[in-house]
């Protein structure tokens, strides 16, 4: 597990030979061909002792990449070699495989590559500029999770269903029956290559057992050897089988692609319980043996760290981990309780392994038990960032806000970092980050990036002639539509060019309907197909339209030409007006009307912007509110802000109140937070940071359960804490080496501090520590 | 210093300091200095202000079955203001609690009987020769008061400070025992160690603290005086 990952050539070099050599020309029959051929042909790996076999690459740690998405230069994997931070290993070989056969194949072929040229100019300023990110610039869609199918059906049923809707394809009536007669073709070659990639698992197993001395470890490589050859071609009969069947499916999605946020297992406890259970009543399993294989699948997660980015994208998401999350507890698809012994069994795993993969969540609703969510709050209690808390109720709310029914709701959760979806039937894309006190600079120099001096927006008006606070934030929402509208444009295209040259047969098996439609999972096949615009510093920009609202309109403190000479020189020269702009203004976080009142404004004006909007695959837009990474590269892309924040540093992330300008305590910012109209997102973040001291005994973990439900009382998504001291993280800065297993939460995701770059530490560290209730 | 009206600001050694004679309150300083660094420390506001304040968080009181403690300083030094405060609070179903030192006038402690739904009440010593010596005034009217206020309320909890070396010795800490377990309806009583963080207050309002040296008792020794108060028959807290 110390072990540092390294670049694998393999995939890389398979995939460029199948395409060198295939004559497909249908888009899904070629990518399913290339599917099977590498499910023939990878590595199979099987470590000493382990209990669920498979890996993404041909070992632990060796990840794999994907140059029909991103084609990494030779330059790049210098870089990823030698940066500090998520590096990888590469060795000559690879570096010589790249030179010689795949960069010269994929250069100019890679969805990249031809992404970047189909984007106008102006989509390029704005990116360039910093405005928003462009989620599939190296990876591809994903962001969906698996439901109970798996667990009831094989692949040979699967198969079954798409032979059933070939059949039922209408030749006459439908213009796209050809179309979708090749998608599910494409679809039944999956299904026969994941088998076989299972089967293969299964000669290696026998082939080890044969020369295994130790009789323990042969009857182990024996029983592997049974259930890969039952699964994933059959339903699981079994908790191992079903564990198993899992990590098959979560292995053919992310080969097949590399998709944001790998893959999850969504309810893991729901599908797990009728397994467990029936183990436990018919002696075949014990609750110590189900520990041990579920550390074990834990241990897979954590082995797959997410391929190597680089450019903007290792910026807005500088991080090994590959966000798998796992649901716990919520309701059943009747709307009872969900949390079942299962739920306690995962905490327990969880709360031992301490791995930060997969990332770990309590769904708690108000049918959850409070032991439950105490259960939960002991692990978060020891401080390394695991379970984080979602509001199940509102989760069901916001989907069902959306259009979804009622059943499908509620098997839905949250994956990623906080996103809102239905698992098993949904395709909810996030497509980039927004900077949104970005758009309000840009606003406020009529149009002009002034870190450039080019023009990348609308002329909205000259702010030193605004006659009122409304009149600029009428200029600032028509810069933000202007944004939006050249962000959704590139999006379309971008939609279309997977929906065309890069479909998913293998992960469109797993999510309905696309069998059903015969439509791919980038092509509009699942039932709902949702697009993301996700919002950063909305914290910054509420204390920034604050600060401009109170001193120049309301109380004159300074006028607009004042103020924006201050921004200009980074405030140099003008410390006295920082000062006031940071210490003597209404700031958000601490139920204060006064600036809360414009956090809903621009709450409300995001989401009107975006909402509603259609894509190209029969769905709608929403907004969600995360920032990963990205508040410091946003950051580091913007000049002084009127809340007085200096030049290129971090900007608020999640729905989180600027670092350190919440004063009145966690209830506070709760009330604050909770003024944004929540039930219209996809999901909001919520960090807070506790010290230890402060949830003490049997009393600290009552008062954190209350804190909890107060804020979920309030329409609050989620929240998740830090338990640590500001001390304990200096010492990690200055020692490393002493502080290696120092995990915090960063995101949607914990991460260990040490691994940070130091801009995200000494954010981490400014975060708000509170000291009282 | 320019804009004090009351020419109350002088610098010493560089750092500026409040002649207290002087100042007035008016706040010219802390309105002037940008970065927030003078404050005056409290505030006048009206009962209606303060009960919208509170009822801020009613949300979290629900939850938790918490509510606001009035506290000080003493809180009965304002008697009027605070029972005033504390009927409308019970009026609005939000659970008070009144820490009291217990020295206060005892038609008013009463008074404020049905609003209150926790006292918690301050013990020093109960020796009143030795109270006399240590706080300069006699504990009679703080142990009747109790004694009073113990008859006609139900939930009492006592707050015991604890000074190393002052009254964590046996004899004391038995007639506290003795005291407080003679009252049928006394709740507990929470062990307040000794701890130095007031000392930051002093050095900002530029006084001495004067038991820098002393140093907070040891855990042992706040197990050995909970261990003796629980012989007593008594719940013991240690903390609050």
């Amino acid at each position: 597990m110390d072990a540092k990952p390294w670049l694998s050539r393999e995939r890389a070099e398979l995939m460029t030979e199948f395409y060198r050599h295939s004559r497909e020309t249908s888009a899904p029959v070629r990518r399913a061909l290339a599917f099977e051929y590498l499910m023939e042909n990878k590595t199979i790996y099987i470590g000493d002792g382990e209990l669920i076999v498979g890996e993404r690459g041909p070992a632990p740690k060796g990840t794999p990449t994907y140059p029909e998405l991103c084609c990494h230069s030779l330059q790049d994997l210098q870089i990823l070699n030698d940066r500090k931070k998520t590096s990888f290993a590469v060795d000559d070989q690879t570096r010589r495989a790249y030179e010689d056969r795949i960069v010269p194949f994929w250069q100019g072929r890679s969805i990249r590559d031809i992404l970047f040229a189909e984007m106008s100019g102006e989509w390029k300023k704005a990116y360039e500029a910093g405005v928003y990110t462009e989620f599939m610039e190296q990876r591809a869609p994903g962001h969906t999770v698996a439901d109970d199918k798996i667990y009831r059906k094989g692949f040979l049923d699967f198969k079954a269903d798409i032979e059933r809707s070939l059949q039922s394809l209408d030749y006459h009536n439908d213009p796209e029956a050809y179309d979708k007669q090749k998608e599910l073709e494409a679809m039944s070659i999956c299904c026969d290559a994941i088998i076989r990639f299972a089967e293969r698992h299964a000669e290696k197993a026998r082939e080890l057992a044969e020369h295994e001395a130790d009789p323990q470890r042969k009857k182990e490589l024996e029983r592997i050897a049974e259930v890969c050859s039952h699964v994933p071609a059959h339903a699981p009969r079994d908790f191992w089988e079903a564990l198993q069947a899992y990590w098959f499916v979560h292995l053919g999605v992310i080969t097949e692609l590399n998709t944001w946020d790998s893959f999850c297992p969504g309810h893991l406890d729901h599908h797990l319980y009728p397994f467990y259970k029936k183990g436990l009543e018919d002696g075949s399993l014990t609750r110590e043996q189900a520990e041990e294989l579920l550390q074990c699948l834990w241990v897979k997660f954590n082995n797959q760290p997410a391929p190597p980015k680089v450019g903007v994208t290792a910026e807005e998401s500088a991080t090994y981990t590959d966000f798998a999350n796992i649901n716990l507890g919520g309701l059943r698809s009747d709307g009872s309780d969900g949390v079942n012994e299962a739920s306690y069994l995962l905490l327990d795993v969880i709360d031992e392994i301490r791995l930060t993969q997969p990332s770990s969540n309590i769904q708690l609703s108000r049918k959850s038990p409070d032991r439950f969510l105490k259960r939960a709050c002991e692990i978060i209690r020891k401080g390394w960032g695991q379970p984080s808390i979602f509001n199940a109720d509102l989760v069901v709310e916001e989907l069902v806000r959306q259009g979804k029914s009622i059943e499908d709701a509620r098997s839905g959760g949250t994956s990623g970092c906080v996103e809102t979806g239905c698992f098993g039937k949904e395709a909810y894309i996030l497509t980039g980050y927004m900077n949104l006190p970005k758009i309000l600079e840009v606003t406020v120099n009529n149009g002009i990036d002034p870190r450039t001096g080019k023009k990348i927006g609308l002329e909205t008006g000259d702010p030193t002639q605004f006659t009122s606070f409304e009149e600029l934030f009428d200029a600032f929402t028509r810069q933000l539509k202007h944004f939006v509208d050249i962000k959704t444009k590139g999006n379309n295209v971008i939609e279309r060019l997977f929906a065309t040259h890069m479909p998913v047969p293998f992960l469109s098996i797993l999510i309905d309907d696309c069998i059903k439609s015969g439509k791919d999972y980038n092509d509009g096949g699942p039932r709902y197909n949702t697009t993301y615009i996700m919002g950063v510093g909305i914290g910054t920009l509420t204390d920034s339209l604050a600060a401009v609202k109170y001193h120049v309109f309301d109380e004159k403190s300074l006028t607009m030409e004042q103020l924006l000479v201050a921004l200009r020189h980074n405030f140099q020269g003008h410390e006295r007006i920082r000062q006031m702009l940071w210490n003597k203004t209404p700031k958000y976080g601490n139920d204060d009307e006064y600036a809360d009142s414009l956090l809903r404004a621009s709450s409300d004006a995001f989401d009107q912007t975006v909402s509603g909007r259609m894509n190209t695959k029969g769905g709608f837009y929403a907004v969600n509110y995360l920032s990963t990474t990205c508040h410091i590269y946003f950051g580091s892309v913007l000049g002084a802000t009127p809340d007085g924040r200096r030049a290129q540093e971090p900007v608020s992330e999640g729905v989180s109140p600027v670092q350190g300008a919440d004063r009145h305590g966690p209830t506070a910012v709760m009330k604050s937070v909770a003024k944004m109209d929540q039930v219209r997102t996809g999901g909001t973040l919520l960090n807070q940071k506790f010290s230890p001291s402060l949830l003490e005994g049997e009393e600290g973990i009552d008062n954190l359960a209350h804190l909890v439900r107060s804020y979920f009382k309030l329409d609050g998504h989620h929240i998740q804490l830090n338990v640590v001291t500001a001390e304990t993280l200096r010492s990690a800065q200055a020692n490393p080496e002493k502080y290696r297993d120092l995990i915090v939460r960063v995101a949607g995701y914990s991460d260990y501090f040490c691994d940070l770059g130091k801009v995200l530490q000494d954010e981490i560290i400014a975060r708000t520590e509170h000291k009282s209730f | 210093m320019k804009v004090c009206p009351n020419h109350a600001i002088v610098l010493v050694d560089d750092d500026p300091m409040v002649l207290d004679d002087e100042c007035q309150l008016s706040g010219e300083c802390v309105r002037i200095c940008q970065s927030g660094a003078r404050e005056i420390a409290g505030k006048r506001i009206t009962v209606v202000d303060l009960v919208q304040e509170i009822e801020k968080d009613t949300i979290f009181y629900d939850e938790s079955g918490g509510g606001v403690t009035f506290s000080g300083g003493e809180p009965f030094m304002q008697p009027i203001y605070l029972q005033t405060l504390l009927r409308i609070c019970n009026e609005r179903r939000i659970h008070t609690a009144v820490e009291t030192c217990g020295y206060v006038d005892s038609t008013m402690l009463l008074s404020t009987t049905p609003y209150v739904g926790l006292y918690l009440y301050d013990l020093k010593v109960i020796d009143d020769e030795k109270h006399q010596s240590l706080t300069g005034i006699s504990n009679k009217r703080i142990l009747e008061n109790l004694r009073k206020l113990s008859s006609c309320h139900d939930h009492i909890t006592i707050r015991f400070p604890v000074i190393p070396g002052v009254n964590d010795n046996e004899r004391d800490v038995s007639q506290i025992g003795e005291f407080v377990s003679s009252m049928e309806k006394v709740e507990g009583i929470d062990i307040l160690p000794y701890h130095k963080l007031g000392i930051e207050k002093y050095k900002r309002l530029g006084k001495s603290y004067r038991m820098a040296e002393m140093r907070p008792p040891t855990s042992e020794q706040i197990t050995g005086i909970a261990e003796r108060l629980r012989s007593f028959g008594l719940g013991v807290k240690i903390g609050g």
